[in-house]
């Protein structure tokens, strides 16, 4: 089915989402397509890599069986679709990651498709942005995903290094591997409102300190309190400050 | 060996010390300290001493003999100023043009809520990014406890070596467990399966080369580190850079 009659299909839907109540729009998760078609020019999106499948690189048991699960029920390969669109007329290589594949964890084609991506902006003067929403670094392909850290972030630094702009939106769920690679070196941080962002998952941190954690903790508000994010954006408003924002870099 | 009896090697506290390899491997170390930003975070040691005469950056996981060591350097989890430190180290490093040499032994990032309100993960990335450019060599050696983000802060390098009973992985066996099956107790099946070890992780291609812990420890690292330090100077900077991009770029790529 081509990306323009699932967007007609599901456009019903995600009206709903652009209008969602403050206090708890994190609950929501929304999938790239339908992300893609709030902040995109209409049929402006081309899909690339669409093709990259993960292999099993250590052998991890059901691993194969887990992906193609994910696979049939996400409509994608993998926890992140990327490709190139218009915002506002302006060309953007834009990636979007899926927190119902695998938990948006990244494995080695997550990886691959953020470091291609980065490689393409660069290659083409275009700005980036990638809109994160990941529970970390992907468990059943062990240290390669861990690997996967230094190279998107290794392939996002020469991106900027060569002038482009990188804009990172860390929505709901933005932990682990993810916040602590590419994610966290935007030029520009946006958060989405309640999303939570973090190094180690609250539970975790619970354990080792052995104390409730504080109301608000890790949400994107405290981060931006504590300047780890410049602004939190509601999705509605999205579409209008970002397209701001590379009009701004526009040279 | 089971994997799972490595970890309890890679773990213990007996386990030879970032400053027992110091002693040996380097002479004149001179320690420096803080992150300049906020404070001094004794999980990390760094410096700069000599190596056959040649000065070089040092930076590295710490953890102590006794309790009261590891309760004063966190048990080897560092905070983000540790990480904001070492990077401090390695742009005075390359400013210098001194080769960094770094040891990780670390259980992870510490998990905390000071570590998350100044920005653990901000810290580790920029450090990623950071590695990703430094235009001098960059030697890594795991000595113990390869943790996660935690670990690979220090070790984005032009070469990593693991010692043979020291352990790399994205979380701990314990972790793993804990997710897969909901049970921390079956660390030793997770271990099984999560391709941890030094010799299992050489096969798979992502480290450059295993060091043997015999009578010969010391001398095998520092005939290592001379040889890798002898061919990396050799390379251009715009060389290394790339070289050491592609390593981390390609990693998987099928």
């Amino acid at each position: 089915m081509d990306l323009e009659s699932i967007f007609a299909r599901r456009k019903k839907g995600w009206d709903r989402l652009l209008t969602i109540r403050k206090e708890k729009p994190s609950k929501v998760n929304i999938r790239p397509l339908r992300r893609i078609r709030m902040i995109a020019d209409d049929g402006s999106f081309k899909e690339l890599d669409r093709d990259l499948k993960s292999g099993n690189p250590i052998d991890f048991p059901g691993y194969p069986e887990k992906l193609s699960k994910c696979m049939e029920s996400t409509g994608h390969n993998e926890a992140i679709v990327t490709g190139v669109c218009k915002i506002k007329g302006i060309r953007t290589a834009i990636g979007v990651m899926d927190p119902e594949f695998l938990m948006g964890s990244m494995g080695t084609v997550v990886g691959q498709k953020i470091i291609r991506l980065a490689d393409y902006a660069g290659r083409k003067k275009l700005p980036l942005i990638i809109f994160s929403a990941s529970g970390g670094a992907r468990m059943q392909e062990g240290l390669f995903s861990l690997m996967q850290m230094a190279g998107t972030s290794g392939a996002i630094q020469r991106f900027k290094d060569g002038g482009g702009l990188f804009i990172s939106v860390l929505t709901n769920p933005t932990t682990g591997g993810v916040s602590a690679s590419f994610a966290s070196l935007g030029d520009i941080i946006i958060g989405e409102p309640g999303a939570l962002i973090g190094f180690a998952g609250p539970r975790v941190i619970e354990q080792t300190i052995g104390q409730k954690l504080p109301e608000g903790f890790q949400r994107a508000e405290f981060l931006m309190e504590h300047g780890m994010v410049d602004m939190i954006l509601d999705r509605k408003d999205q579409r209008e400050v970002i397209g701001r924002i590379l009009r701004l870099h526009k040279a | 060996m089971t994997p799972y009896e490595r970890v309890a090697i890679a773990r213990s506290k007996k386990r030879l010390k970032i400053t027992d390899y110091i002693d040996k491997l380097f002479t004149e170390f001179v320690e420096l300290k803080g992150d300049r930003l906020y404070r001094e975070d004794p999980s990390i040691l760094g410096g700069i001493a000599f190596f056959h005469g040649h000065p070089v950056t040092v930076i590295g996981h710490r953890k102590g003999r006794t309790t009261e060591e590891n309760i004063r350097f966190n048990f080897g989890m560092t905070q983000p100023e540790g990480y904001r430190k070492a990077a401090r180290l390695m742009r005075q490093a390359e400013k210098f043009n001194r080769p960094i040499i770094t040891f990780v032994d670390t259980p992870g990032a510490y998990p905390g809520i000071e570590a998350e309100s100044n920005g653990q993960s901000n810290a580790i990335a920029e450090n990623l990014a950071l590695m990703s450019t430094l235009k001098v060599p960059v030697i890594t050696v795991i000595t113990g406890e390869g943790g996660s983000g935690g670990a690979l802060a220090l070790a984005a390098s032009d070469r990593v070596y693991m010692l043979e009973n020291s352990v790399y992985s994205i979380l701990s066996p314990e972790g793993f467990a804990t997710i897969l099956w909901k049970d921390g107790e079956k660390a030793h099946e997770a271990a099984k399966i999560m391709k941890m070890t030094a010799e299992e992780l050489f096969e798979l291609g992502l480290i450059d080369g295993v060091i043997r812990e015999d009578k010969d420890l010391y001398r095998s690292l520092d005939v290592m580190l001379r040889k890798e330090l002898s061919a990396l100077s050799k390379l251009k900077p715009s060389a290394l850079l790339s070289e050491r991009l592609k390593k981390y770029t390609k990693a998987g790529r099928t």
